[in-house]
């Protein structure tokens, strides 16, 4: 595995939400990965973002591993949720709520941080 | 017309669908609204549905027709 297959992974493994994106939290640069941002913020859910702009490899990388085709990528305790449209439909139903009560605890909102990961360098800003 | 060659992609792999569309969401011929009803996707999670449909659209998702995918699936009931 790349070093940067292994940041991937272990930012995945680590972190409670990680949501691949095209931008950043503060300034997304997709319709797709706001809807996705935003239906997760809905929930208070604590986002850990990797901005996948920042290098196509990020995004080579990350679909070899999940196996999703497009951007943006949700995972919860490690596990891939879907894209834009599943995470949406999840949290109007109620059921992404749910999940992240059942996956993180229902204190997962509690003090919940926005946070963006370069996986490039291993820094989190 | 990239809509028509995704309906074809999408016909071939839900012959049974019911309901199934392609909308050019921006005119622009790469920012699409695809929505399936099929048997298929019945017992499986979202997830597996959504897999379905990207399985069928893997060749335009890879070679860049398509910039941005929207997917609504439906079971039949």
């Amino acid at each position: 595995m790349t070093e940067l297959a292994d940041r991937i992974k272990g930012v995945i493994d680590e972190e409670p939400v990680v949501l691949f994106m095209k931008g950043t939290p503060q300034f997304a640069m997709c319709g797709n990965s706001s809807r996705a941002l935003e239906a997760l913020r809905a929930q208070g859910a604590p986002v850990t973002a990797v901005d996948i702009m920042r290098d196509p490899s990020i995004r080579q990388e990350l679909q070899e591993m999940s196996g999703w085709p497009t951007i943006p990528q949700v995972f919860v305790k490690g596990e891939l949720v879907g894209g834009a449209d599943i995470t949406q439909e999840l949290a109007e139903s109620g059921e992404l709520k749910q999940l992240l009560e059942d996956k993180l605890g229902a204190g997962y909102a509690d003090g919940a941080e926005e946070r963006v990961v370069d996986v490039l360098s291993g820094t989190t800003a | 017309m990239a809509v028509d060659r995704l309906e074809s992609l999408l016909r071939d792999a839900f012959p049974d669908a019911p309901e199934l569309s392609v909308e050019d969401r921006t005119g622009g011929g790469d920012h699409f609204q695809v929505t399936v009803a099929s048997t298929r996707f019945e017992g499986l999670s979202l997830l597996d549905q959504h897999r379905l449909v990207n399985e069928a659209l893997a060749e335009p998702l890879r070679d860049g027709t398509i910039h941005e995918l929207r997917i609504k699936t439906k079971g039949t009931a």
